[in-house]
């Protein structure tokens, strides 16, 4: 993982002794809430997921366990790397709709003056 | 089966307020949780549901209806927006003389609060390495502020006068007298963007003849989680739709008392051969107040629920950057996030 002491550590993995690389927990440094909640949302949407779920260690530590459970000894880094790039074509589909819309929004502000 | 396949169908789509309680607060929405749906993500069908429709927008706040996304996401954007949409604000103050009432550090946190017209977008961070704390803030970091004003008596006031405004002059010191003292090349970059306070009427602090201020001041870029100081808006939040079924006709006097129970322009009354009967006319005006589960012979007329993908935004920016700039800014952060640890993911596989 990454380097200690000479860089932060942005993700690391934790797994129990003996468990398969299906259950995985991940630890996810300086988010919370924000991304936990809606990357969970988007990987319990895939049904190769037996539970996905994510705590905050401690309100002055900026990190959260994120546990990802697969079925059928799928890596777990599997659906969190899709996870994650569906959650940032959601995001890119909701800049698109909110630009065009807010542009026809001016475009028809701007008629009614002429 | 019909009517289970409308239980199922509401259970999954609407909030219902109940008098003595929200259910279906919960997404359940997930594969495997109910037979005979396919709930495992979409592209597409998202891509076809979702609407975003702008109602208001003007230089300061807007409104605007998002639906087809989940509480989850929608709430991402609302906590991005709050905590993590990046300004400018004055950070460090360097006091050189005070002799008003006002103490340093009460002075420096009155000055940390004002909003400061910079976009933040053409700045950067400044490094808060160890090292570098004791450093000078660059041009492309730091905006340096001035804030020098001494009062004095008013030599034409009148003898008799006890008005303050007319007895002394500076003695109310507005944000309006703060001036930008550009570092480096900041003049010639932002020569057509005036930088400075976004509102010149912001009392400060207030003076007596004999008192000054002599005060620079250095904007940084942070973001909201750091200092509240730094949160690009006065509120950001969303609603969902609320929606108002009417189970039975009511009429007469009872249509009268059930447009009572809700806002104003919700319930319209129509005539119908000489007898007035309730009707929905605009539910999304309604506050969801629980008025109607006071009157027993109301409450089992009618359902409260709210749309559970269907969001209500509503965004008051502060003045530094238009309302809808910081939408899309807070849309930017969420996707860095995703980006943030994709890349991660894929340099720790090369290992």
């Amino acid at each position: 993982m990454a380097g200690e002491g000479e860089k932060k550590p942005v993700l690391e993995m934790v797994q129990a002794d003996g468990a398969d690389e299906g259950c995985v927990t991940f630890v996810l440094h300086d988010e919370d809430h924000t991304l936990g909640n809606s990357l969970r949302y988007m990987i319990m949407k895939n049904a190769d997921v037996e539970f996905c779920g994510y705590t905050i260690t401690h309100p002055s530590e900026s990190k959260i366990n994120f546990r990802i459970q697969t079925r059928g000894g799928l890596p777990a880094t599997e659906p969190l790397r899709r996870g994650l790039n569906e959650l940032n074509d959601v995001c890119q589909h909701v800049l698109n709709t909110f630009q065009a819309r807010v542009g026809e929004f001016k475009d028809g502000q701007e008629q009614p003056m002429e | 089966m019909a009517a289970t396949m409308r239980n199922v169908e509401e259970i999954r789509n609407r909030v219902i307020l109940g008098e003595f309680g929200v259910k279906n607060v919960h997404t359940s929405d997930f594969p495997g949780n109910y037979p005979g749906y396919d709930d495992t993500w979409d592209m597409q069908k998202f891509q076809e549901n979702f609407r975003i429709n702008v109602v208001h927008l003007d230089e300061s706040s807007m409104e605007f209806d998002m639906v087809g996304i989940d509480a989850a996401i929608a709430n991402a954007f609302r906590r991005i927006l709050l905590a993590e949409v990046p300004t400018m604000a004055i950070e460090k103050v360097f006091v050189y003389n005070n002799t008003s009432i006002v103490q340093d550090e009460v002075l420096a946190h009155r000055l940390g609060l004002i909003p400061i017209r910079a976009d933040p977008r053409l700045f950067e961070y400044r490094n808060s390495g160890e090292e570098s704390a004791e450093e000078e803030g660059s041009e492309i970091d730091t905006i340096q502020l001035q804030l020098k004003i001494k009062c004095s008596r008013n030599p034409r006031a009148s003898k008799d006068s006890s008005d303050p405004r007319e007895l002394y002059l500076n003695h109310m010191v507005y944000s309006r007298d703060i001036k930008w003292v550009p570092i480096g090349n900041q003049a010639d970059v932002f020569a057509d963007s005036s930088i400075g306070p976004v509102h010149d009427d912001i009392l400060i602090a207030q003076l007596r003849p004999g008192q000054e201020l002599d005060i620079i001041m250095h904007c940084v870029k942070g973001i909201g989680k750091d200092h509240a100081k730094f949160s690009p808006v006065a509120t950001a939040s969303y609603r969902l739709l609320p929606e108002i079924t009417l189970l039975e006709p009511v009429e007469g006097e009872k249509a009268e008392r059930l447009q009572r129970c809700f806002s104003r322009g919700v319930i319209g009354l129509e005539d119908v051969d000489g007898e007035k009967v309730a009707r929905v006319v605009n539910s999304r005006l309604d506050t969801c107040s629980r008025e109607v589960h006071r009157h027993d012979d109301l409450k089992n007329l009618v359902k409260l629920g709210r749309v559970r993908d269907h969001f209500i935004f509503t965004v008051e920016s502060t003045g530094i950057l238009p309302p809808e700039v910081l939408v899309t800014e807070a849309i930017k952060v969420l996707m860095t996030k995703c980006q943030r640890f994709l890349n991660e993911l894929d340099s720790t596989d090369m290992e």
